[in-house]
């Protein structure tokens, strides 16, 4: 029954640090599925923390945090999408300049506005998402086995969670049941296709960018204010470059995106629980954990286990003639 | 033909890209509420008024030589590698295994097995992405920066489990013995009645950064190994006409990258720090993708380059001791140069080009 408490447990966490991971994920999946590269989503996140955190701090209104950041994460979009749509620069270059302005950015402003050394003030009450609870868990909660999964696991988690686990089914039903999803693949396999077909490449890719944009957002927000209360300095923590790695693991598509990212997520509740795992004689040390995610991805990306194959026109950025 | 003459490609168009990041930047320095043009003042005493300023700017202008070398040799053959940062660790790794566990009867012999130590372990580091990129089609730029995070993971595991000395709390290795310290600007200038460099960081490494750099141009413009990487950076398929293996140059080509980039641990470790701690980088793998960029992946380019990002750096830090501006606004600059010089190019490219061909239609 003790080691049923502690899966619970950790289960609970795996689900609140995989849901950055797939929001995230699914903005990469929108951007890369329509040719855009993207390594900037770790920047996008990091800039939606702090101004999320910043403005739910100084109005008290999460939900006004929540629009700041996504605004915020948007406006980084438009960049990328500048870059690499308009002026046809080097997608990859263009997000590693995203990462260092988000990272430099962010620390400046935050001392600039609050003078803590780069974090926001902590917040509380309205200045953070709270967790939801589910009808009748006070009822259900005695229950064995089922209780606590109802009550612990799948209740008490803030409404982004929800949110984050609700766009997987849409995202699967925008992409592959819409027309706008059907022209978004095309995009990122022969733009010049899509191009003969009288439709925009250029509308289209930033769209994409600019859905990659809000979903970030969302991610940022959701660390600053529901998973932490406040932001601190750096505090993405390469979760978008988790992120990427499990879209790769996903080969681009949205459930398995789920399955990478709550792998991945379990992969950091175990980290964060137990420091070294000691499997009888075997001691797996924390950094095993810390890397395991890189790891996998590079295994999967070097086709041994199923090759990963990008969508055909990705970081290429489209001319219409030659 | 030539839709620019030369000069305005190798120089105008850096130059107006600078430009513009550094007015962007010091409209940031408005928007906090500080002066520019006194934080400009600041950061030029700090960094070039004394030789304590000079031996801060060549210190870290060593480190950018080294990666910006690296990033630059890879760019050639149309490769982004990204994964410096990693590489750089591994070095700092190779270099003090070198320096812990022999002893070393001089620093020279030291100096010339911890080069070799560092190329080989950056270059190590690089060849499983070489590798997976020349052999599988895994793309090299997300490769090398789950690479970084294996490393910083990796680097980890060793200092805290392995190489920290028995009692020590601090995950880092143990002092170097003397016998292995550089010599550093201080020791090499100073006469007896004029100390100069005092307590600056910049040390012999320097010299060797310079003649790595004399060394890649030699191997990229004067060697038909340098012939072959370019023309399998300009096109791939022409390359392959010619009797030029992908496999072989990308696989070469990133090896000499991760090599270079190893070799910046001769200088922050075996220099500065004399002994191996967690992120000894500190970043200088990512600065040399703006050094490249800005520096046209040409060495004398990074050269010129890497001074101006070592004065950014103890320009910033000179900075964050007298004003409220933290140091993170160099890295806003950094962002700035590496997306105007690389990611927004054609922005400046599109409009100068249309002016010279106007130009020229006048001339005519």
């Amino acid at each position: 029954m003790e080691f049923f408490v502690t899966l619970i447990q950790v289960l609970d966490s795996t689900v609140r640090l995989a849901t950055p991971l797939l929001l995230a994920c699914l903005a990469g999946l929108y951007s890369e599925r329509a040719g855009i590269f993207d390594i900037g989503l770790e920047g996008k996140m990091l800039m939606a923390a702090f101004f999320s955190a910043a403005v739910a701090a100084v109005t008290g209104s999460v939900w006004l945090g929540l629009l700041a950041g996504i605004a915020s994460s948007l406006v980084l979009s438009a960049l990328h999408g500048l870059a690499s749509i308009t002026f046809r620069g080097n997608q990859l270059i263009s997000g590693v300049a995203i990462n260092f302005l988000a990272s430099g950015l962010t620390v400046l402003i935050a001392q600039s506005w609050f003078k803590q050394g780069g974090r926001t003030p902590s917040l509380f009450g309205g200045g953070r998402f709270e967790p939801i609870e589910f009808p009748f868990v006070d009822a259900i909660s005695g229950v064995p086995f089922i209780g606590p999964i109802y009550s612990e696991l799948l209740s008490g988690h803030s409404i982004l969670v929800y949110v984050a686990f609700l766009l997987v089914p849409a995202t699967w039903w925008i992409l592959f049941r819409t027309r706008f999803g059907l022209r978004l693949r095309a995009v990122g396999e022969n733009p010049a296709a899509v191009d003969t077909a009288g439709v925009s490449v250029v509308g289209l890719r930033f769209a994409a960018v600019a859905i990659c944009g809000v979903l970030c957002g969302i991610a940022g927000a959701y660390l600053a204010t529901a998973l932490q209360a406040g932001f601190v300095k750096e505090m993405t923590a390469g979760r978008g470059f988790i992120a990427l790695a499990a879209l790769i693991f996903a080969k681009w598509r949205p459930w398995h995106a789920m399955g990478a990212c709550l792998l991945f997520g379990l992969l950091q509740a175990v980290a964060l629980r137990f420091q070294n795992i000691d499997l009888g004689g075997v001691v797996i040390p924390v950094q095993v954990m810390d890397a395991l995610p890189y790891i996998l991805t590079v295994v999967i990306l070097a086709g041994f286990v199923g090759k990963a194959i990008p969508p055909r026109a990705g970081g290429e950025p489209y001319v219409k003639e030659r | 033909m030539e839709k620019m003459p030369k000069w305005a490609d190798v120089v105008l168009i850096p130059v107006i890209s600078l430009i513009l990041a550094a007015l962007l930047s010091a409209l940031v320095i408005l928007a906090i509420g500080e002066n520019p043009v006194e934080a400009v003042n600041l950061m030029v005493t700090g960094a070039l008024g004394s030789t304590y300023g000079w031996g801060y700017t060549l210190y870290y202008a060593t480190n950018f030589m080294f990666t910006g070398l690296a990033v630059a040799v890879a760019f050639h053959a149309r490769m982004f590698n990204i994964g410096g940062e990693g590489q750089a660790m591994l070095g700092g790794l190779g270099v003090a295994i070198v320096c812990l566990y022999v002893p070393w009867p001089h620093w020279s012999i030291a100096l010339l097995a911890a080069c070799a130590a560092s190329m080989i372990f950056g270059a190590a580091w690089a060849a499983i992405p070489a590798y997976l990129q020349a052999k599988r089609g895994s793309h090299i730029v997300i490769t090398t920066i789950m690479f970084n995070f294996i490393a910083a993971a990796f680097l980890n595991y060793m200092l805290v489990n392995v190489m920290r000395p028995q009692g020590s709390m601090d995950p880092a290795t143990a002092r170097f013995p003397e016998a292995v310290q550089l010599p550093t600007f201080q020791s090499m200038f100073s006469t007896a009645e004029n100390v100069v460099f005092r307590g600056a960081p910049a040390n012999i490494s320097f010299f060797v950064a310079i003649v790595a750099c004399v060394i890649v141009w030699a191997l990229i413009w004067r060697t038909r190994l340098g012939y072959e990487i370019r023309s399998y950076g300009k096109t791939e398929t022409g390359a392959v006409y010619a009797g030029i293996s992908p496999v072989r140059i990308t696989i070469i080509a990133m090896l000499i990258s991760g090599g270079l980039a190893g070799m910046m641990a001769i200088n922050n470790v075996m220099g500065e720090a004399e002994r191996l701690v967690l992120n000894s980088t500190e970043g200088a793998g990512f600065i040399g993708i703006a050094v490249a960029l800005m520096g046209r992946s040409h060495p004398f380019g990074v050269f010129l380059a890497a001074i101006l990002f070592g004065f950014l750096y103890q320009g910033g830090a000179e900075l964050a001791l007298w004003t409220s501006i933290p140091r993170e606004l160099i890295v806003v600059i950094q962002a700035l140069v590496i997306l105007f010089t690389g990611a927004l190019d054609n922005m400046v490219r599109m409009p100068l080009e249309k002016v010279f061909l106007s130009l020229r239609k006048g001339a005519e």
